[in-house]
């Protein structure tokens, strides 16, 4: 019936990609990576982030991932963001990076 | 130390040393918040470096949580005792309370880190132990 295609609309999210630039003095370190990754974890869309918009892309989700990108202080951070709340989820990470983690 | 705040797994750090116990808790509680129950125990019953079950048994109970409890050791005796408590814990609870393979400060923060998020006790394991993945 009509199942078939429902169930591939629920499935196939186009992504969202938006990129921000890193203020905060550590860059993505461990303080910032936890936040990052706690943020992260409160959306059911898979999250990703790199330092091109070509990737490689990393699971933002894994705090132990994030902090191995070791992205400095002046990096373009851009997310891609997958899922039925990829829109709010982009909106709240983006907001934390702009926010330089709520560190200076 | 603790907290109980909520159904999250809860953290037991357990090292010879006490201040470095106690040291990964207060980087645990400034990094990821207090969300997740924790408890830390270290040095042998006359204060000395060292491990003691006793301790060990009361931090679990410390941390408890129906979740389950994370634990993460330094070196042999920390994990060998750890295991020790473990299995005189009720059986209930034997099954709810694991022994990370990751480094103990490391793994303490991304442990609380996955558990503040609500993952259930392998996913926090499993999230450690990418230490030596």
């Amino acid at each position: 019936m009509h199942d078939g295609n429902v169930t591939r609309a629920a499935q196939t999210f186009v992504p969202l990609t938006a990129s921000a630039v890193l203020v905060n003095k550590v860059g993505l370190h461990a303080r910032p990576s936890v936040k990052l990754t706690q943020c992260a974890k409160g959306f059911a869309a898979k999250i990703e982030l790199a330092l091109a918009a070509g990737g490689p892309w990393t699971d933002a989700k894994s705090p132990v991932k994030v902090m191995r990108v070791k992205a400095p202080q002046g990096a373009t951070l851009h997310f891609r963001v997958t899922g039925s709340d990829a829109k709010a989820a982009l909106a709240a990470v983006l907001a934390l990076v702009h926010d330089g983690f709520g560190e200076a | 130390m603790s907290s109980s705040s909520s159904g999250n797994v809860g953290i037991v750090i357990v090292s010879h040393s006490p201040k470095i116990a106690e040291g990964a808790a207060d980087m645990v509680r400034q990094m990821v918040g207090s969300a997740v129950p924790l408890a830390w125990t270290g040095g042998d019953v006359d204060g000395g470096l060292g491990t003691n079950v006793a301790g060990i048994l009361a931090a679990i109970e410390t941390a408890w949580s129906p979740a389950g409890v994370a634990i993460l050791v330094d070196l042999g005796g920390a994990e060998t005792n750890s295991e020790m408590a473990v299995e005189m814990l009720a059986e209930d609870r034997r099954a709810r309370v694991v022994v990370c393979n990751a480094p103990v400060v490391e793994g303490a923060v991304i442990a609380a880190t996955e558990s503040s998020g609500g993952s259930p006790l392998a996913a926090v394991k499993r999230s450690a132990e990418e230490f030596y993945a």
